[in-house]
């Protein structure tokens, strides 16, 4: 029988931080088998690799910080920042990439900052941005999707180009740029996207495959917000953003602009609106906060996508967003019962 | 039947738990060999004791009268000796002892003689407020403010609506509930004197909707009164806190009380259920509040129930006659689930705002240490003042007082829906609680050095006059010597020449 508490209440929900962290796990599997289905085994390998290293990292940072270490291994926040940041790399990222984006995200991004709770940066966002910037070439180079290849990246030949930097098969080509990429090069070309998007790397609507892995986030997603684990707010409020900037530069262009639905379904657009723009602990956290951080991350994904130097724009406009956080909290903080006008 | 004006924000919907104790009907507690009764039931002044020891008493005699203005009279729940009035431990959350007269009684629970009123209206609404006072009656919610006060709108104010409170929000107790079930006619007998006596022409009776027997009850028992009119019965969605006097008069009228405000500011008063009822037996029976219901309920208590109990009778009696079996470590709470406290022993006596003595919780919060706050919040969701408990609980860890105010702490209604939807398990409420007190000394602090830096000032302000007088004497004492020292040496020079003149 638990000693029983000092003060009201004496009851308790059954929110966890660990219930939080395994629904989110859970609501990623969708889009994790998808990405498996497009790109190979290789993603499965990052993630388990990243996970381990984490794990060992985040021991080794509360053993360290001298905290107690089976609470905060078992809270599940290093795993999910290990799996978010797993499924933000490439498929074939060799694996010393993998563990040098871990061990920033877990011991930069998080525990010299204070750990769980404290940290001002998504960890993940913080650790992909430092590989971006480091290593370019290795953070731009993806896989055709599996059904535009030859010969499929099988088990085997994942884990070797991963731990060996060497192809065991003959695979023809492992380099490639992402739809997003391809379209802003094709852009910069003065090519018409109505025209690009008819290309072998394109899909209905974004790229072959990558459009069904943003439809598998946002179901995930939608699941994450049916069970409460999420609000509506940042998810909603940056689709918006994103769906409203890319409307109306469509509209004013539609010759030198992807259309909405590209931008909405290709990168990283779902696994920020429902994983990452959502972490509690680097997001606003008032209700009107919440639309503006999201709807912030919205536009600035766009702009840095379309205007800006890289691919994608999720990773940037999360730590832009993060650094206005407290701001956003201070001026809309809500009004208070019996406020006194 | 009326449709809710208006809702909160926030709140929970909670597991009741209230089946446990409505399967039997209200029971009398058996009358104790010995009643002990704290002169401090209510909010505001102790009574003082007006017996001595050794003094013979009968049923309903007073014992104590109220001292000030917010103050109540204190009488004997049954007949016997007075036989001590010394300090005795007593339910409060600090669980120290204060004093307390103890009856012995003498079983035969002899009455003094009633004094009913036959016609209320006939008795100005000052009187009312003077029996009802008389009476010992205090808000028997939880609260245990002076009802008489709350009778009472003040000059400057005019009573728009009186909201009968009847929702019982907390999980587990149902005190009020079968109280409505059982004596619903003795309820409108109260609510009648309480419109009299605050002249208000609306009267909404709020009762929660997982309540339906006793809103059926209720419904019943006012149409029976056509003459009582401008009265409706309004159910109110089941939604903790729906019960708390601000959040129900938003939901009743759909209008906030002003922070730092009360309800009549808005010309509103609420009484609870329980209180209406007491004023009925006291101004038509001539029964002082001797005895209250208490719901006596919890997992480890084997006869849950209602049990109407004389104040002053020990706990662990009634305990004993529910069959409980108290564990060691499990919560034994005065109060509900969510905004009552822990007792510190069972041999405490029942008093006027022990509504219900909770033994053992389902979903029991744990008391492991709890993880950071990860700022998801929800505790900013559930708050039904809306306020920011991470960003409170964040400042008033770090003890900033100053920010907590900027972030209205002292808006907080201690609900505890914030500890109970955190994901990390962190007592927000309990931080509340400390930022609050640890203010409010500093305040008292404040006051104390300010009137010591005046007294210091006026000391020397005090001195320094004291100085300058002392200076000014002196002053004028060496003036007047040398006056006169001059006037001694004039007087010799004169007469040293007329000396001479004489010699010359």
């Amino acid at each position: 029988m638990p000693l029983s508490r000092l003060s009201s209440p004496f009851l308790s929900g059954i929110n966890r931080v660990t219930l939080v962290m395994t629904q989110l796990l859970i609501a990623l599997i969708p889009a994790v088998i998808a990405l498996v289905y497009f790109f190979g085994p290789g993603v499965l390998i990052n993630i388990v690799l990243a996970v381990t290293i984490a794990l060992l990292a985040e021991a080794l940072m509360l053993k360290l910080r001298d905290r107690p270490i089976k609470p905060f291994l078992t809270d599940g926040s290093a795993i999910v920042t290990a799996v978010l940041l797993a499924i933000a790399l490439p498929p074939l990222a060799p694996w010393w990439l993998t563990t040098i984006g871990i061990l920033f995200a877990i011991i930069f991004a998080k525990h010299l900052y204070g750990g769980l709770g404290y940290n001002p940066f998504n960890p993940a966002m913080v650790a992909y941005v430092l590989l971006l910037i480091s290593f370019p070439l290795e953070m731009t180079t993806w896989l055709p999707i599996s059904t535009l290849s030859d010969s499929p990246v099988d088990f085997n030949s994942a884990f070797q180009m991963i731990f060996h930097g060497q192809l065991s098969t003959a695979i023809d080509t492992i380099s490639g740029a992402t739809p997003l990429d391809a379209m802003k090069t094709e852009i910069g070309l003065l090519h018409a996207p109505s025209q690009v998007i008819q290309q072998p790397l394109f899909g209905h609507f974004g790229g072959k495959g990558w459009e069904w892995v943003n439809i598998w986030f946002a179901i995930g997603g939608l699941a994450l917000l049916y069970r409460r684990v999420i609000s509506w707010h940042i998810p909603v409020a940056m689709l918006t953003g994103l769906l409203a900037i890319s409307v109306i530069t469509w509209l004013i262009a539609p010759e030198t602009t992807a259309s909405p639905l590209f931008h909405l379904l290709s990168g990283g657009t779902m696994l920020g609106a429902f994983f990452i723009a959502t972490d509690p602990v680097t997001a606003a956290t008032t209700v009107k906060g919440r639309l503006v951080f999201g709807a912030g991350v919205g536009l600035l994904t766009y702009i840095i996508r379309v205007w800006g130097g890289y691919p994608d724009g999720i990773a940037f406009a999360v730590i832009l967003m993060n650094m206005l956080v407290p701001l956003i909290d201070y001026y809309t903080q809500p009004k208070v019962y019996g406020a006194v006008k | 039947m009326s449709a809710v004006a208006g809702s909160f924000p926030g709140g929970l919907v909670l597991n009741g738990q209230k089946k446990r104790s409505t399967q039997t009907p209200i029971r009398k507690t058996p009358l104790s060999k010995k009643l002990i009764l704290p002169l401090q039931q209510h909010i505001g002044a102790a009574s003082v004791p007006i017996v001595n020891v050794g003094d013979k008493v009968l049923k309903g005699q007073k014992i104590a009268k109220a001292d000030g203005h917010v103050s109540v009279y204190l009488h004997a729940p049954s007949s016997g000796t007075i036989s001590a009035i010394d300090e005795q431990p007593i339910p409060h959350p600090s669980g120290l002892s204060a004093l307390c007269i103890t009856i012995e009684t003498d079983g035969l629970d002899t009455w003094i003689e009633h004094q009913p009123i036959a016609d209320y209206t006939q008795l100005s609404e000052h009187d009312i407020r003077q029996h009802v006072r008389e009476a010992g009656i205090v808000g028997l919610g939880g609260a245990g403010f002076p009802s008489f006060i709350k009778l009472n709108p003040g000059v400057h104010h005019h009573v728009e609506t009186l909201i009968i409170n009847g929702v019982e929000c907390e999980p587990y107790i149902t005190c009020d509930d079968m109280l409505m079930r059982e004596r619903a006619d003795g309820i409108l007998d109260g609510i009648e004197i309480i419109r009299f006596a605050l002249r208000v022409k609306n009267c909404v009776i709020a009762i929660e909707s997982n309540k339906p027997e006793a809103i059926s009850v209720m419904t019943l028992a006012l149409a029976a009164r056509p003459h009582l009119t401008d009265t409706e019965i309004m159910v109110v969605p089941t939604r903790y806190p729906a019960g708390s006097e601000k959040q129900l008069i938003q939901v009743v009228t759909g209008k906030q009380v002003p922070s730092h405000g009360l309800p009549i500011d808005i010309g509103i008063v609420c009484h609870n259920v329980g209180t209406a009822y007491a004023i009925g037996r006291a101004i038509i029976h001539g029964e002082p509040l001797i005895s209250r219901i208490v719901t006596v309920t919890g997992t480890d208590v084997k006869h849950a129930g209602n049990f109407e109990t004389l104040f002053g009778t020990p706990m662990h009696e009634l305990l004993a006659f529910c069959e409980t079996s108290r564990e060691p470590n499990a919560p034994f709470i005065l109060g509900g689930p969510m905004m009552g406290y822990n007792l510190s022993g069972d041999n405490l006596p029942v008093t006027k705002t022990a509504n219900c003595i909770l033994v053992g919780v389902d979903n029991a919060a744990p008391v492991e240490k709890p993880l950071p706050c990860i700022r998801c919040g929800e505790c900013a969701t559930a708050c039904p003042v809306s306020l920011l408990p991470q960003q409170l609980y964040w400042y008033a860890r770090d003890k900033d007082l100053e920010k907590t105010r900027q972030y209205n702490l002292f808006d907080c209604i201690e609900c505890g829906c914030c500890s109970y939807v955190c994901p990390s398990k962190i007592p927000l409420v309990h931080y509340f609680r400390f930022a609050k007190t640890e203010t409010m000394n500093q305040e008292l602090e404040a006051i104390k050095s300010d009137n010591a830096r005046i007294r210091h000032e006026n000391r020397l302000a005090r001195l320094e006059l004291e100085q300058q007088e002392k200076e000014e004497r002196q002053r004028q004492r060496k003036l007047a010597l040398a006056a006169s020292q001059a006037a001694k040496e004039k007087q010799e020079k004169a007469a040293q020449s007329s000396a001479d003149e004489t010699e010359s």
